[in-house]
Protein backbone atom coordinates (compact mmCIF):
# COMPACT_ATOMS: atom_id res chain seq x y z
CA UNK A 1 0.00 0.00 0.00
CA UNK A 2 1.24 3.43 -0.93
CA UNK A 3 2.27 5.85 2.00
CA UNK A 4 -0.62 8.17 1.21
CA UNK A 5 -3.34 5.79 1.27
CA UNK A 6 -1.90 4.30 4.78
CA UNK A 7 -1.96 7.57 6.22
CA UNK A 8 -5.39 8.27 4.62
CA UNK A 9 -6.78 4.75 5.70
CA UNK A 10 -5.72 5.73 9.35
CA UNK A 11 -7.30 9.33 8.99
CA UNK A 12 -10.89 7.95 7.93
CA UNK A 13 -10.47 4.50 10.88
CA UNK A 14 -9.76 7.70 13.18
CA UNK A 15 -12.62 9.44 12.36
CA UNK A 16 -15.19 6.73 12.46
CA UNK A 17 -13.95 5.83 15.70
CA UNK A 18 -14.57 9.39 16.98
CA UNK A 19 -18.00 8.88 15.76
CA UNK A 20 -18.22 5.49 17.40
CA UNK A 21 -17.05 7.68 20.67
CA UNK A 22 -19.23 10.41 20.14
CA UNK A 23 -22.66 8.96 19.03
CA UNK A 24 -24.69 8.90 22.11
CA UNK A 25 -22.70 11.45 23.98
CA UNK A 26 -23.77 13.92 21.13
CA UNK A 27 -27.72 12.81 20.94
CA UNK A 28 -27.92 11.66 24.07
CA UNK A 29 -30.70 14.94 24.89
CA UNK A 30 -32.76 13.96 21.93
CA UNK A 31 -33.09 10.08 21.97
CA UNK A 32 -32.53 9.16 25.38
CA UNK A 33 -30.70 5.96 26.07
CA UNK A 34 -29.64 3.09 23.87
CA UNK A 35 -32.08 0.97 22.84
CA UNK A 36 -32.15 -2.70 24.60
CA UNK A 37 -31.57 -4.79 21.67
CA UNK A 38 -28.70 -2.92 20.51
CA UNK A 39 -27.51 -2.67 24.20
CA UNK A 40 -27.58 -6.22 24.52
CA UNK A 41 -25.91 -6.97 21.06
CA UNK A 42 -22.80 -4.63 22.12
CA UNK A 43 -22.26 -6.70 24.89
CA UNK A 44 -21.36 -9.44 22.80
CA UNK A 45 -18.72 -7.22 20.49
CA UNK A 46 -15.46 -8.31 22.75
CA UNK A 47 -15.46 -12.03 23.23
CA UNK A 48 -17.15 -12.24 19.22
CA UNK A 49 -14.23 -9.68 18.09
CA UNK A 50 -11.54 -10.93 20.05
CA UNK A 51 -11.69 -14.67 18.97
CA UNK A 52 -12.09 -13.59 15.28
CA UNK A 53 -8.78 -12.17 15.62
CA UNK A 54 -7.33 -15.04 17.83
CA UNK A 55 -8.03 -18.48 16.30
CA UNK A 56 -7.12 -17.55 12.78
CA UNK A 57 -3.74 -15.87 13.66
CA UNK A 58 -3.02 -19.29 16.12
CA UNK A 59 -4.13 -21.34 13.58
CA UNK A 60 -2.56 -19.90 10.09
CA UNK A 61 0.44 -17.98 11.44
CA UNK A 62 -1.57 -14.23 11.10
CA UNK A 63 -1.34 -14.53 7.32
CA UNK A 64 -3.89 -12.71 5.25
CA UNK A 65 -6.04 -14.07 2.29
CA UNK A 66 -4.90 -17.42 0.08
CA UNK A 67 -2.27 -18.20 1.76
CA UNK A 68 -3.26 -20.70 4.40
CA UNK A 69 -0.60 -23.07 6.29
CA UNK A 70 -1.00 -24.37 9.64
CA UNK A 71 1.40 -23.36 11.98
CA UNK A 72 1.53 -26.13 15.04
CA UNK A 73 4.13 -24.27 16.83
CA UNK A 74 1.73 -21.13 17.18
CA UNK A 75 -1.54 -23.21 18.39
CA UNK A 76 1.07 -24.67 20.95
CA UNK A 77 2.24 -21.79 21.99
CA UNK A 78 -1.08 -20.34 21.67
CA UNK A 79 -2.33 -22.69 24.39
CA UNK A 80 0.26 -22.25 26.86
CA UNK A 81 -0.23 -18.42 26.78
CA UNK A 82 -4.01 -18.83 26.87
CA UNK A 83 -3.58 -20.86 30.45
CA UNK A 84 -1.56 -17.98 31.37
CA UNK A 85 -3.97 -15.41 30.93
CA UNK A 86 -6.69 -17.70 32.14
CA UNK A 87 -4.81 -17.83 35.36
CA UNK A 88 -3.06 -14.38 35.89
CA UNK A 89 -5.45 -12.07 33.34
CA UNK A 90 -2.41 -10.72 33.22
CA UNK A 91 -1.27 -8.96 29.57
CA UNK A 92 2.52 -8.77 29.90
CA UNK A 93 2.63 -12.47 31.71
CA UNK A 94 0.49 -13.65 28.32
CA UNK A 95 2.69 -12.20 26.06
CA UNK A 96 5.82 -13.10 27.50
CA UNK A 97 4.84 -16.72 28.26
CA UNK A 98 3.93 -17.19 24.63
CA UNK A 99 6.75 -15.71 23.12
CA UNK A 100 8.75 -17.33 25.07
CA UNK A 101 7.22 -20.98 24.26
CA UNK A 102 7.31 -19.74 20.56
CA UNK A 103 10.86 -19.55 20.68
CA UNK A 104 11.12 -22.65 22.93
CA UNK A 105 9.56 -25.00 20.25
CA UNK A 106 11.30 -23.28 17.26
CA UNK A 107 14.33 -24.65 19.17
CA UNK A 108 13.54 -27.84 19.92
CA UNK A 109 11.78 -28.27 16.08
CA UNK A 110 15.35 -27.04 14.77
CA UNK A 111 17.53 -29.38 17.00
CA UNK A 112 15.09 -32.29 15.97
CA UNK B 1 -14.69 17.86 46.05
CA UNK B 2 -12.96 20.72 44.00
CA UNK B 3 -11.93 20.50 40.83
CA UNK B 4 -8.05 19.91 41.01
CA UNK B 5 -9.45 17.16 44.15
CA UNK B 6 -11.09 15.67 41.58
CA UNK B 7 -8.48 15.47 38.64
CA UNK B 8 -6.33 14.03 41.14
CA UNK B 9 -8.63 11.64 42.56
CA UNK B 10 -8.97 10.45 38.89
CA UNK B 11 -5.44 9.65 38.89
CA UNK B 12 -5.20 7.73 42.08
CA UNK B 13 -7.66 5.80 41.18
CA UNK B 14 -6.63 5.04 37.13
CA UNK B 15 -2.92 4.43 38.42
CA UNK B 16 -3.28 0.67 38.99
CA UNK B 17 -4.53 0.32 35.64
CA UNK B 18 -1.96 2.41 34.16
CA UNK B 19 0.66 -0.66 34.51
CA UNK B 20 -1.70 -3.07 32.68
CA UNK B 21 -1.77 -0.38 29.36
CA UNK B 22 2.07 -0.23 29.26
CA UNK B 23 2.57 -3.50 27.46
CA UNK B 24 -0.25 -3.43 25.12
CA UNK B 25 0.87 0.55 24.50
CA UNK B 26 4.39 -0.85 23.99
CA UNK B 27 3.23 -4.26 21.67
CA UNK B 28 1.31 -1.01 19.54
CA UNK B 29 4.56 0.43 18.97
CA UNK B 30 6.74 -2.33 17.99
CA UNK B 31 4.31 -4.17 16.12
CA UNK B 32 4.04 -1.26 13.51
CA UNK B 33 7.67 -1.56 12.97
CA UNK B 34 8.04 -5.39 12.87
CA UNK B 35 4.78 -5.16 10.07
CA UNK B 36 7.82 -3.09 8.06
CA UNK B 37 4.86 -0.05 8.04
CA UNK B 38 6.63 3.26 8.67
CA UNK B 39 7.21 3.86 12.26
CA UNK B 40 5.87 7.44 11.96
CA UNK B 41 2.81 5.48 11.49
CA UNK B 42 2.18 3.97 15.15
CA UNK B 43 2.15 7.14 16.55
CA UNK B 44 -0.52 8.56 13.81
CA UNK B 45 -2.46 5.15 14.82
CA UNK B 46 -2.21 6.16 18.54
CA UNK B 47 -3.47 9.80 18.39
CA UNK B 48 -5.93 9.26 15.85
CA UNK B 49 -7.30 5.86 16.51
CA UNK B 50 -6.20 6.05 20.26
CA UNK B 51 -8.09 2.11 21.17
CA UNK B 52 -5.47 -0.23 21.67
CA UNK B 53 -7.28 -3.54 19.74
CA UNK B 54 -8.43 -1.96 16.87
CA UNK B 55 -4.48 -0.35 16.47
CA UNK B 56 -3.11 -3.62 16.41
CA UNK B 57 -5.61 -5.44 13.76
CA UNK B 58 -4.93 -2.62 11.44
CA UNK B 59 -1.30 -2.61 11.75
CA UNK B 60 -1.53 -6.62 11.35
CA UNK B 61 -3.98 -5.76 7.99
CA UNK B 62 -1.93 -2.86 6.50
CA UNK B 63 1.45 -4.96 7.02
CA UNK B 64 -0.30 -8.17 4.72
CA UNK B 65 -1.81 -4.71 2.55
CA UNK B 66 -5.22 -5.96 2.83
CA UNK B 67 -7.90 -3.76 1.40
CA UNK B 68 -8.19 -0.31 2.65
CA UNK B 69 -11.75 -0.56 3.18
CA UNK B 70 -11.70 -3.76 5.00
CA UNK B 71 -8.94 -2.25 7.31
CA UNK B 72 -11.24 0.57 8.25
CA UNK B 73 -14.38 -1.33 8.57
CA UNK B 74 -12.54 -3.88 10.90
CA UNK B 75 -11.10 -0.52 13.24
CA UNK B 76 -15.02 -0.19 13.58
CA UNK B 77 -16.55 -3.60 14.03
CA UNK B 78 -14.04 -3.87 16.96
CA UNK B 79 -14.75 -0.34 18.22
CA UNK B 80 -18.32 -0.51 18.46
CA UNK B 81 -18.36 -1.62 22.13
CA UNK B 82 -17.87 2.15 22.79
CA UNK B 83 -20.84 2.98 21.86
CA UNK B 84 -22.34 1.54 24.28
CA UNK B 85 -19.70 3.62 26.78
CA UNK B 86 -20.36 6.34 25.39
CA UNK B 87 -24.34 5.77 25.86
CA UNK B 88 -23.63 4.94 29.54
CA UNK B 89 -21.59 7.75 30.22
CA UNK B 90 -23.90 10.75 28.18
CA UNK B 91 -26.57 10.82 31.13
CA UNK B 92 -23.70 11.66 33.92
CA UNK B 93 -22.47 14.51 31.62
CA UNK B 94 -25.17 16.07 31.15
CA UNK B 95 -24.46 19.48 32.36
CA UNK B 96 -21.65 19.74 29.06
CA UNK B 97 -22.10 21.61 26.18
CA UNK B 98 -21.79 19.53 22.57
CA UNK B 99 -18.60 21.19 22.05
CA UNK B 100 -17.67 20.23 25.99
CA UNK B 101 -18.28 16.86 25.33
CA UNK B 102 -15.86 16.44 21.69
CA UNK B 103 -12.84 16.40 24.13
CA UNK B 104 -14.66 13.40 26.59
CA UNK B 105 -15.38 11.55 23.63
CA UNK B 106 -12.37 12.08 22.03
CA UNK B 107 -10.47 10.37 25.13
CA UNK B 108 -13.16 7.57 26.13
CA UNK B 109 -11.79 3.96 26.43
CA UNK B 110 -12.36 1.19 28.74
CA UNK B 111 -10.61 2.45 31.85
CA UNK B 112 -12.24 5.59 31.53
CA UNK B 113 -15.28 4.39 31.05
CA UNK B 114 -15.63 1.43 33.90
CA UNK B 115 -13.85 3.94 36.46
CA UNK B 116 -15.66 6.58 35.46
CA UNK B 117 -19.42 5.33 35.75
CA UNK B 118 -18.02 3.32 39.45
CA UNK B 119 -17.14 7.00 40.48
CA UNK B 120 -20.23 8.93 39.41
CA UNK B 121 -22.48 6.52 40.71
CA UNK B 122 -21.13 7.38 44.21
CA UNK B 123 -21.38 10.94 43.26
CA UNK B 124 -18.73 12.34 45.59
CA UNK B 125 -15.95 14.02 42.27
CA UNK B 126 -16.43 16.79 39.85
CA UNK B 127 -17.50 14.78 37.65
CA UNK B 128 -15.85 16.36 34.35
CA UNK B 129 -12.52 17.06 35.83
CA UNK B 130 -12.34 13.29 37.78
CA UNK B 131 -13.14 12.23 33.99
CA UNK B 132 -10.26 13.94 32.74
CA UNK B 133 -7.83 12.42 35.06
CA UNK B 134 -8.57 9.34 34.59
CA UNK B 135 -9.29 9.91 30.73
CA UNK B 136 -6.27 11.94 30.38
CA UNK B 137 -3.82 9.46 32.27
CA UNK B 138 -4.24 6.79 30.27
CA UNK B 139 -3.85 8.69 26.78
CA UNK B 140 -0.31 10.11 28.48
CA UNK B 141 0.93 6.84 29.31
CA UNK B 142 -0.43 5.08 25.66
CA UNK B 143 1.55 7.60 23.72
CA UNK B 144 5.04 7.23 25.39
CA UNK B 145 4.65 3.50 25.48
CA UNK B 146 3.47 3.44 21.42
CA UNK B 147 6.82 5.75 21.06
CA UNK B 148 9.05 3.58 23.66
CA UNK B 149 7.37 0.87 21.84
CA UNK B 150 9.01 1.83 17.83
CA UNK B 151 12.30 2.54 19.52
CA UNK B 152 12.17 -0.82 21.42
CA UNK B 153 10.78 -2.68 18.61
CA UNK B 154 13.36 -1.65 16.19
CA UNK B 155 16.32 -3.13 18.25
CA UNK B 156 14.68 -6.14 18.83
CA UNK B 157 17.02 -9.32 17.35
CA UNK B 158 15.13 -10.87 14.83
CA UNK B 159 15.41 -14.39 15.91
CA UNK B 160 12.26 -13.21 18.40
CA UNK B 161 9.15 -13.66 16.86
CA UNK B 162 8.05 -10.01 17.90
CA UNK B 163 4.95 -10.07 15.76
CA UNK B 164 3.51 -12.99 17.81
CA UNK B 165 3.01 -10.65 20.68
CA UNK B 166 -0.22 -9.17 18.62
CA UNK B 167 -2.46 -12.24 18.53
CA UNK B 168 -1.50 -12.88 21.90
CA UNK B 169 -2.42 -9.22 23.04
CA UNK B 170 -5.65 -10.36 21.67
CA UNK B 171 -6.05 -13.65 23.84
CA UNK B 172 -5.30 -11.74 26.80
CA UNK B 173 -8.01 -9.98 26.31
CA UNK B 174 -9.91 -12.78 25.26
CA UNK B 175 -9.78 -14.76 28.14
CA UNK B 176 -11.45 -12.77 30.63
CA UNK B 177 -14.30 -11.52 28.23
CA UNK B 178 -15.47 -15.61 28.25
CA UNK B 179 -16.41 -16.25 31.48
CA UNK B 180 -19.95 -16.22 30.87
CA UNK B 181 -21.81 -18.56 29.09
CA UNK B 182 -23.70 -16.39 26.62
CA UNK B 183 -19.94 -15.08 26.05
CA UNK B 184 -18.44 -18.32 25.67
CA UNK B 185 -20.93 -19.11 22.63
CA UNK B 186 -19.88 -15.67 20.95
CA UNK B 187 -16.16 -16.17 21.37
CA UNK B 188 -16.57 -19.83 19.99
CA UNK B 189 -18.80 -19.25 16.96
CA UNK B 190 -16.69 -15.87 16.12
CA UNK B 191 -13.43 -17.85 16.02
CA UNK B 192 -14.76 -20.48 14.44
CA UNK B 193 -16.39 -18.18 11.36
CA UNK B 194 -13.51 -16.45 11.43
CA UNK B 195 -11.19 -19.62 11.29
CA UNK B 196 -13.43 -21.19 8.19
CA UNK B 197 -12.83 -18.12 6.57
CA UNK B 198 -9.33 -17.50 6.86
CA UNK B 199 -8.70 -17.69 2.95
CA UNK B 200 -12.10 -14.97 2.62
CA UNK B 201 -11.14 -12.50 0.54
CA UNK B 202 -10.55 -9.27 1.61
CA UNK B 203 -10.06 -10.30 5.23
CA UNK B 204 -13.30 -10.46 5.52
CA UNK B 205 -13.51 -13.55 7.81
CA UNK B 206 -13.25 -11.00 10.67
CA UNK B 207 -15.61 -9.02 10.61
CA UNK B 208 -18.00 -11.84 9.22
CA UNK B 209 -16.71 -14.09 12.10
CA UNK B 210 -16.93 -11.46 14.95
CA UNK B 211 -20.75 -10.72 13.52
CA UNK B 212 -21.58 -13.95 13.82
CA UNK B 213 -20.17 -14.33 17.18
CA UNK B 214 -22.50 -11.17 18.41
CA UNK B 215 -25.57 -12.78 16.89
CA UNK B 216 -24.91 -16.34 18.45
CA UNK B 217 -23.80 -14.29 22.15
CA UNK B 218 -27.41 -12.98 21.81
CA UNK B 219 -29.10 -16.58 20.89
CA UNK B 220 -27.13 -18.05 23.19
CA UNK B 221 -28.58 -15.68 26.02
CA UNK B 222 -32.50 -16.32 25.23
CA UNK B 223 -31.33 -19.74 25.38
CA UNK B 224 -29.30 -19.58 28.82
CA UNK B 225 -29.98 -16.49 30.25
CA UNK B 226 -27.63 -13.50 30.79
CA UNK B 227 -24.01 -13.85 31.90
CA UNK B 228 -23.44 -12.71 35.70
CA UNK B 229 -21.95 -9.18 35.40
CA UNK B 230 -19.85 -9.23 31.92
CA UNK B 231 -18.43 -6.21 31.85
CA UNK B 232 -15.77 -5.66 28.98
CA UNK B 233 -12.23 -6.10 30.72
CA UNK B 234 -9.82 -5.12 27.80
CA UNK B 235 -7.21 -2.49 28.61
CA UNK B 236 -7.30 0.02 25.97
Amino acid sequence: MREALLWAVVLVAGVGTFAVRFSFLAVFERTGSVPPRLQQALRYVPPAVFAALVVPALVFGGEGSGTAAVTPLRIVAGAVAALVAWYTESVLWTICSGIVALVVLELLVGVV
Amino acid sequence: MDRRASVVAGIRDVAPFLLGIVPFGLVAGAAVVAAGLPPELAVGLSVLVFAGASQLAAIDLLGTGANAAVVVLTVLVINLRMMMYSASLAPYLDGLSLRERVPVAYLLTDQAFALSVTRFEADDVARPWYYLGVAASVWVVWQTCTVVGVVVGASVPESVPLEFAVPLTFLALLVPATKGRASGTAALVGGTVALVLATAPFNLGLVVGALAGVLAGVVAEHVVGTDPETRGEDRA
